[in-house]
């Protein structure tokens, strides 16, 4: 197997500093959906701004750069072992770079590693395939939107929330009105329901790697998405919490089989510097997505 | 219509101040986010201003820049060229998390403005009330944006013990865009926006 580690260092570049062309679109849209003069529709400016800023300039959208989160799906025959040690240099020179801020900190001391490496520092998940090519999909996972995550176990008295999707839906718009502005809207929700407590949550973050505006096949979830979306967007927490229209720009759901006694709701919440890339090694061949 | 700000900023500058209005500010400010403030109120102002004698030094800089000074809650993307550090990426972080500090920062030093996101609560609307304070709004995430605005990092502080994104950095800023949201009158755009969302989710999801 080759090793890709400068490859990976670009994906990190890539992801840092540019976002996705969805997201441009959405921020762009919702930006003329707002009152002209308002603070809400000058905060999408100032995003936009800095999203040409950040690209033109190579320089982090966000100084927070998250939690790294690769999910890497391999051919039969890869070294796990082997991506692990190239992701981890990779993350380290990226962070020499300046693409990445240190952001691992020791749990007790706060002592900083100084170069995003630590224990089960940055998260990679494995995934071996039947695909002779290598696909990394990358997510900047910052904090302010992962602190306003949040997680139910339904039946829920004080929301009504019981083991339904009308539950789910209820589970849901209280994660976005409990979050306000905090997580930078207008933010992406992504929503698992089922799973144990760890794997609702990673599934969760899963969703956040769907494009924009795609639905979940079952009509009835995606019908979800949907509503919950319009009525987030109705609570009228605008951009950065100042007040206005756009306050997701989607949500996207996934079910998991779950324990009979369990009925978990989780809300991965993504903010709008929503950065997640992906590329793929298919022999000598790199192509960035 | 944008009000220019200049540190050491008045209380008649302040006063002037109202929920919604979008400022530009200029001069040195100071970032601090969660390990600086938990260590100003252990070691500064827990001890009545007698801090250990290690920590004198910081104690007199900030006592003389913070009067009529700014905080501004980030934890910084930073490059070292040439000996120089240089702002690459720093919008603010999470300003909550400091409600439980803020209010005895803003008494003890005479702070006139904090900056950051997502809004403070009401022991910190409190003191901006009472101590002629505001909380300037920053736009998260535009990182790259505001750290074209700090002209110089002239210093930093505590940099080993805590880390990049928490040391105090010291930096000279030009026309560093915000929205007052909450202001020296009582006034919180957070607090409205809070009660139409709460008004909304009763009729959308009635309990």
């Amino acid at each position: 197997m080759r090793d890709l580690t400068q490859e990976i260092v670009e994906l990190i570049r890539r992801t840092s500093t540019d976002l996705p062309e969805d997201m441009q679109k959405a921020l762009r849209s919702a930006r003329e959906q707002e009152e002209p003069g308002s603070a809400a529709q000058g905060a999408l400016d100032t995003m936009l701004i800095n999203q040409d800023m950040s690209r033109r300039l190579s320089r982090p959208i966000c100084q927070d750069t998250g939690t790294p989160i690769f999910e890497v799906s391999y051919p039969v025959g890869w070294s796990t072992r082997q991506l692990t040690t190239q992701i981890k240099q990779a993350v380290q020179i990226a962070t020499d770079k300046s693409y990445l801020r240190p952001n691992a900190v020791d749990s007790i001391s706060g002592e900083n590693s100084g170069d995003n490496t630590g224990v089960e520092f940055p998260t990679i998940h494995f995934h071996e395939w039947d695909e002779e090519a290598v696909h990394i999909g990358l997510m900047l996972k910052g904090g302010g939107c992962e602190n306003v995550g949040a997680q139910y176990s339904l039946p829920n008295g004080p929301l009504k929330a019981g083991r339904d999707l009308e539950g789910v839906r209820r589970a849901a718009l209280d994660a976005v009105n409990k979050a306000q502005g905090q997580g930078c809207a207008p933010g992406v929700l992504g929503i698992a329901v089922g799973g144990d407590r760890g794997a609702s949550y990673a599934f969760s973050k899963h969703q956040l790697f769907r494009p924009l505006g795609d639905r979940n096949p079952d009509p009835e979830l995606a019908e979800l998405e949907e509503t919950i979306k319009d009525q987030a967007n109705e609570l009228g927490i605008g951009p950065m919490g100042f007040g206005g229209k756009t306050t997701v720009l989607d949500v996207q759901m996934a079910t998991m089989h779950r324990l009979p006694a369990s009925f978990f709701v989780s809300v991965s919440y993504m903010c709008w510097a929503n950065r997640r890339r992906s590329m793929t090694v298919r022999g000598d061949e790199v192509t960035y997505e | 219509m944008i009000h220019k700000l200049t540190v050491p900023i008045s209380d008649e500058a302040i006063e002037a101040l109202h929920v919604g209005d979008q400022v530009e500010l200029s001069g040195v400010i100071f970032t601090a986010r969660d390990a600086a403030h938990k260590y100003m109120v252990e070691s500064f102002i827990k001890t009545h201003g007698n801090p250990p004698a290690s920590e004198a030094a910081l104690y007199e800089l900030l006592k003389e820049k913070f009067d009529g000074g700014v905080i501004y809650h980030c934890g910084p993307v930073v490059a070292k060229e040439d000996g120089e550090w240089r702002f690459v990426a720093a919008g603010p972080t999470t300003s909550i998390r400091e409600e439980v500090y803020q209010d005895y920062v803003i008494e003890h030093f005479n702070l006139k403005a904090v900056i950051g996101k997502g809004g403070m609560g009401p022991r910190t609307l409190a003191a901006c009330e009472k101590f002629k304070a505001v909380y300037l709004h920053a736009v998260g995430g535009a990182g790259t944006l505001i750290a074209e605005r700090v002209q110089q990092v002239e210093d930093v502080h505590k940099l080993k013990e805590f880390g990049v994104p928490e040391a105090f950095w010291q930096i000279r800023v030009q026309d560093f865009p915000a929205v007052v949201t909450m202001d020296s009158h009582g006034a919180s755009i957070h607090a409205v926006v809070v009660a139409q969302s709460d008004a909304k989710m009763k009729e959308l999801a009635p309990v």
